[in-house]
């Protein structure tokens, strides 16, 4: 690793979001390089500086106090006998304004909710994407023969990912690498069609195969999903859809 | 209201220093914290998710910058000049903390100074320590823009700090 790859690496490292394989060539490039040791340095103490205490504003016991009072109020002010008793001479008002609540509950969810488990992996495949093109360090092996990839993947890896070249068919095989996706170590084969990455992430998942599909592009990356052989795969990459799907079919066949 | 009062006022300290980074004085933040929690307690039955901490300060975000559209102008400070960012001189910064390891009150000027975009990304990530991804999902922005966002409010802080301690005085 260079200065130019550490770079970018720096805060993500100081901020403990660096994935640990990264992290090792880092520390090691840190012990010979005192620039970028000294950047790490300042980001340390900057970091330290703006977390200290001082600079914490904790609740005033007033707003603990005026919330609490409020609280309590509206807690009494609700009515005690639930919505649907039907001895309440307003119970179809009640009932009328309970569903419209329970709508206005519902779009607020909605509108509240943190992204589903799959919007969140499909953010997460496409950082991966994007962090292996910002260090500028895609690969930790660098290689066009399936038979050298497969077997890199032994022993850092708790699965065994299928490896196939596909130069014949315009994806010619580039390389992998270890990733970090979903609090796994996942694997990331690299792919090219002319000056296009594209990153296959795969993982054991369900038995069931199913075929590629493209989902929604996120920040401009394309991304498709298909499980083959009890393994998860996801291809990422600034192809377009089309060829992705393409390649997506290639590899699964 | 029991359950409430255990998994969220707990988070009321949080909910505050957030609230107060973002309106940058003493009676908004309140105001905004103690309606936030309201709120909070309002929708506390849709509440599914483990992390009330995260879920209390997204309300908190949300209710500023609805409060914020009603009492004050846009800030509109995202646009920075990107020259004024490479000519930091970090090397200045280092000095400056060491030397003034106590002097909080310049650390908190700087980061005051901040496009309040910014300001809340820093404030989640150094005093909550909120992971990236949590804030993206917090904030309800790509894990890409957080990182960005990071990195330029860190430079811009540096920038800040290095030149309040320059023999020129502050900026």
């Amino acid at each position: 690793m260079n200065c130019l790859q550490a770079e970018p690496l720096v805060a993500a490292y100081a901020d403990g979001e660096l994935d640990p394989v990264h992290a090792l060539e880092l520390e090691r490039h840190l012990q010979d390089c005192p620039a970028c040791t000294r950047a790490w340095r300042e980001l340390q103490s900057l970091k330290k500086a703006v977390g200290r205490e001082a600079l914490y504003f904790p609740a005033p016991a007033e707003l603990r106090s005026n919330l609490l009072a409020e609280l309590r109020t509206q807690t009494g002010r609700q009515p005690s006998a639930p919505f649907w008793n039907v001895r309440s001479w307003n119970w179809l008002g009640t009932a009328m304004s309970g569903a419209t609540l329970a709508c206005l509950a519902l779009l607020l969810a909605v509108s509240l909710s943190r992204p589903s488990g799959r919007d969140q992996l499909a953010q997460e495949l496409v950082s991966g994407h994007i962090r292996s093109l910002m260090a500028n360090h895609a690969l930790d092996v660098v290689s066009t023969d399936q038979h050298t990839v497969k077997p890199w993947f032994d022993g850092k890896l708790d699965f065994a990912p299928p490896v196939k070249d596909l130069a014949a068919q315009e994806f010619p095989l580039i390389g992998g690498r270890l990733d970090y996706l979903g609090n796994r170590a996942v694997a990331a084969l690299v792919f090219q069609r002319h000056k296009h990455l594209i990153n296959l992430f795969i993982w054991p998942g369900t038995e069931t195969a199913t075929p590629p599909a493209a989902v929604a592009p996120r920040q401009g990356y394309n991304l498709v999903h298909w499980t083959q052989a009890g393994m998860t795969c996801w291809a990422v990459s600034d192809l377009n859809e089309q060829e992705l799907l393409e390649f997506a079919r290639d590899f699964a066949s | 209201m029991k359950a409430f009062e255990q998994a969220v006022l707990p988070h009321l300290d949080a909910a505050h220093n957030l609230a107060r980074w973002l309106a940058g004085n003493d009676q908004d933040a309140q105001d905004v914290a103690q309606e936030a929690c309201l709120r909070a307690f309002r929708f506390f039955g849709n509440f599914r998710g483990d992390n009330a901490r995260a879920w209390l300060l997204a309300i908190v975000r949300n209710t500023f910058y609805t409060w914020l559209r009603k009492n004050r102008p846009p800030e509109g400070t995202l646009e920075l000049d990107e020259e004024a960012l490479e000519i930091a001189d970090p090397s200045g910064t280092a000095a400056a903390l060491h030397s003034r390891q106590g002097d909080a009150e310049s650390v908190r000027r700087a980061v005051a100074a901040l496009p309040v975009e910014f300001r809340e990304i820093v404030v989640l990530r150094e005093m909550e320590g909120f992971s990236y991804q949590e804030i993206a999902g917090l904030a309800d922005v790509p894990i890409g823009t957080v990182m960005s966002r990071l990195a330029r409010a860190r430079k811009l802080l540096q920038k800040h700090l290095a030149a309040e301690f320059k023999p020129g005085g502050p900026l």
